[in-house]
Order: structure tokens, then sequence, then C-alpha cells
């Protein structure tokens, strides 16, 4: 226990480094151009290969093609989510103001992405399955994940005092973050209705490299794509908060004119 | 013990306390958690014929009987684990993705001269992606029959290309 006050301290230090928005403005506007390209030369590429030169599935056909859109998507709805939970632990521990602007900020976009994860999976399940919708562990879970970041979007601006909704919101993703582990082995602890994972860190993909490779980029497309996204809507709150600061500050009279 | 050292083990505690009770609840309820019941735990224990039940398992080869009762299809096929077989009886359209071989899901009830009536089926599908070409090129060499099962590990062909598989396909064939 004595070395956890000094290794919290450190690590709490690390992370204030960039609590700073001057800092953070200006490592974002550097990093931008960095995330955005790549990232949509990586979703061209993936999808472009994905949709019109990756072979058809023996049993699917061309449905197969729909996989390059979802799985990158399921994957960003728990990454976000995990984003999120990590910013709630920065703030609700260190009091990190820059964690809270980024949970704002990542919330809808999180939203949208689980969105499509279960709208992709809604139309592949018709044609495949057989059905639009089953209420089997794997998609349930997704979609009470879907409710959390509703929930988390609705709670942190819910407050009149932003600090307020920063701590509930903060505890609500903390809390949330129960369901990560669950999505990712509903399909190993029950039978359910959607698949296994092909992809696992100890086995061989069970899936074709011709079609690995373009859902390999395009995952790291939507991956880019995402933090690009985050960075520049928190960069954007950043701005914000400082012409609010600006506008209400009281030299504003004589500035002005 | 600083404060902030204070909320962190406060945090993880809470964090901790909370996973385990999601665990735990889990748990209980894991048997109403399961999307299906094998032929197997049917035959071992039979459902009222009032209730409805989700049967899962593989489609046996050649079990599968298909009828016309005037305008409606009906097909009979039976449902395995492995080690037990339910006779399943469906009146409609099957989906796209069902065969013999395949995994399904059949919602319905047990009536005892039938077997399972099933007022639904859905095709399960595995995790196992591979093109067309290289499909047909297991089949022809004969180490994957998917009627009687999932295909061979995936390391032996995934990085079969489609050219691979098309010169596989003409090369017996050459040589006839």
């Amino acid at each position: 226990m004595s070395a956890s006050p000094t290794l919290v301290a450190r690590t709490g230090s690390f992370f204030h480094r960039y609590a700073n928005p001057g800092r953070f403005l200006k490592l974002g506007a550097r990093l931008q151009p960095w995330l955005t390209w790549p990232a949509i030369a990586f979703t061209l590429a993936g999808l472009g290969w994905g949709l019109f030169y990756s072979p058809a599935d023996w049993q699917q056909g061309d449905s197969v093609r729909i996989m390059y859109v979802h799985v990158p998507a399921a994957m960003l709805a728990s990454g976000g989510y995990a984003g999120l939970a990590f910013c709630g632990l920065l703030s609700l521990v260190w009091r990190h103001p820059l964690a809270d602007l980024a949970a704002v900020e990542i919330g809808p976009v999180g939203a949208c992405i689980t969105a499509l994860c279960l709208a992709t999976g809604s139309i592949w399940g018709k044609p495949m399955w057989g059905t639009w919708w089953v209420w089997d562990a794997r998609l349930t879970s997704v979609l009470v994940l879907f409710f959390l970041y509703l929930g988390h979007i609705a709670l942190i601006r819910a407050f009149d005092d932003p600090q307020r909704g920063y701590r509930a919101a903060a505890i609500l993703a903390l809390a949330g973050a129960v369901d990560l582990p669950i999505i990712k082995f509903s399909v190993q602890w029950w039978n359910t209705l959607h698949q296994p994972d092909s992809i696992t860190l100890t086995g061989a993909p069970t899936m074709s490299s011709s079609m690995l490779w373009p859902l390999a980029l395009s995952t790291i497309g939507f991956s880019l794509g995402f933090a690009a996204i985050v960075v520049a809507r928190t960069r954007a709150a950043v701005m914000e908060s400082r012409i609010r600061a600006l506008l209400s500050s009281p030299r504003r009279g004589g500035g002005a004119a | 013990m600083t404060r902030k050292t204070r909320r962190l083990w406060l945090v993880l505690a809470c964090v901790a306390c909370l996973g385990t009770a999601a665990a735990l609840i889990l748990r209980a309820f894991s048997s109403d958690i399961v999307f299906f019941v094998t032929p197997s735990q049917v035959e071992a224990s039979p459902p009222p014929a009032d209730r409805t039940v989700k049967l899962g398992g593989m489609v046996v080869a050649g079990s599968v009987k298909r009828e016309k009762h005037g305008e409606t299809p009906v097909a009979t096929f039976a449902v395995t684990d492995g080690q037990a077989a339910v006779t399943v009886q469906y009146e409609g359209i099957l989906p796209d993705l069902f065969r013999e071989g395949q995994s399904v899901v059949a919602i319905g009830t047990v009536k005892p001269p039938h077997g399972f009536v099933a007022s639904e089926v859905l095709a399960k599908h595995d995790e196992t992606y591979m093109p067309k070409e290289v499909a047909e090129a297991l089949k022809k060499s004969g180490k994957w029959d998917p009627r009687f099962g999932p295909p061979p590990s995936a390391a032996s062909w995934n990085n079969m290309t489609v050219q691979d598989a098309s010169k596989s396909l003409s090369a017996p064939a050459a040589a006839n």
C-alpha cells in the first residue's frame, strides 16, 4: 500500500499533463490530419475491396459483404464504451476536466455506431437466419449497450450544474462496463443464434484470408474514423468553452468596443 | 492515503461488487438465457405439450422430406446434437440457409405422435466464412462433405486463394 499513493499520483500527473486544454488543443491540431486522412483512406480501401473484389461466401453469397460494416461497427460499439468507462474513471478519481468533455463527445458517436451495428445485423439476419431479431444473449446485450449509450447522453446533459452531470454519467459509464464482457463472451457462455467469433486470439481465424484482409482494413479505417470524430468534437468543445469564458469575462465590454 | 487513492479504491471496489453481482445473476438465470435447448435435453425431460420451446441442433443428412399439402410446403427432418435426434415437422417456407448438415433452431412444441411441431425454423450460421470456390475445392477433394458437419480446420484452407481453389478443381479434371 505504501507504493500505491505515489503510483496513483504519478498516473494522475501523466493524465493531467493533457488536462491542460491549451496543450490538448495543440496536440489535437497536430493529431487531427493523421487520424482523418488515414481513416478515409483505410475505410475506402477496406469497403471497396470488401464490397466489390472479395469473394462471395459459399453459403451466404453476397450477403456476407454486410460483415465489412457490421464487424467494425460492433467492435467500436464496445471499444467506444470502454473509452467512455475509462473517461468515467479519470473523472471520478482524478477529476480530470478533459475526460468529462471527452465523455460528452464520445456518447453520441458511440450510440450511432451501435445503432449501425444493430441495423446491419438485422438486415443480415432476415435473409440468413430468417428473422430480423431474436432475443438471444448477444443481440440483447448489444441492445442494452445501445440503451446505456442513450442513458449516458441524456444523463450527462440533465443537470444545470454540468459538474453534477459529469459525476452521475461517469458512474453510469463505469457501472455499464459490466455489459462489455457479457457481450464479448455471450456467444461462448450460452448457446445463441448469433455465431461465435471467427477471429480469436488463440486460434486460426475461421475466415478465408481473402475476406480477412478487407475486414482488417475497414476495421482500421472505422477505428481511426471514430478517433478522428471524437478528437474533432472534443477540440470543438474546448474551443466552445473558451469562447464562452471569453464572452462572459468582465473585460469583454471594453475589448469589444 | 490521499483522497485520490481513496476514490480509486472506492471506485474499483464498487465495480468489483457490481461485476460479482452481475456474474451471480447471470449464473442463476443461465438456463433461461440460453436461446435453445438440445435434442438430448428434450429427450431427457420432455417439456409439456403446451410450452413453446426452441430446439437447436444439426439437420441430419438424408432425413429431410419435403411434401406439399395443397399449396403449403411441409418439411419433415431430424435435428441432432450428436447424442439424440428429434423429428421436426414444419409447415411453411424454410430459410435460404436451410440444408442437411446446417445448424437450425426450430421454435414450436413437442407433440408425441408427430415428434416436434415447429411454427418457425431459423437457420444458424456458424463462424466459418469461406469463398464459394474454396468450398467447391474442399468438397471435390473429398476433405469435406457439408452434409455431415463443419468444415475441416480453418488453418488448412484460410490461406487458399480463389486461384488455388480453381487450380485444384481443374487439376483432377485435367488428369482424367
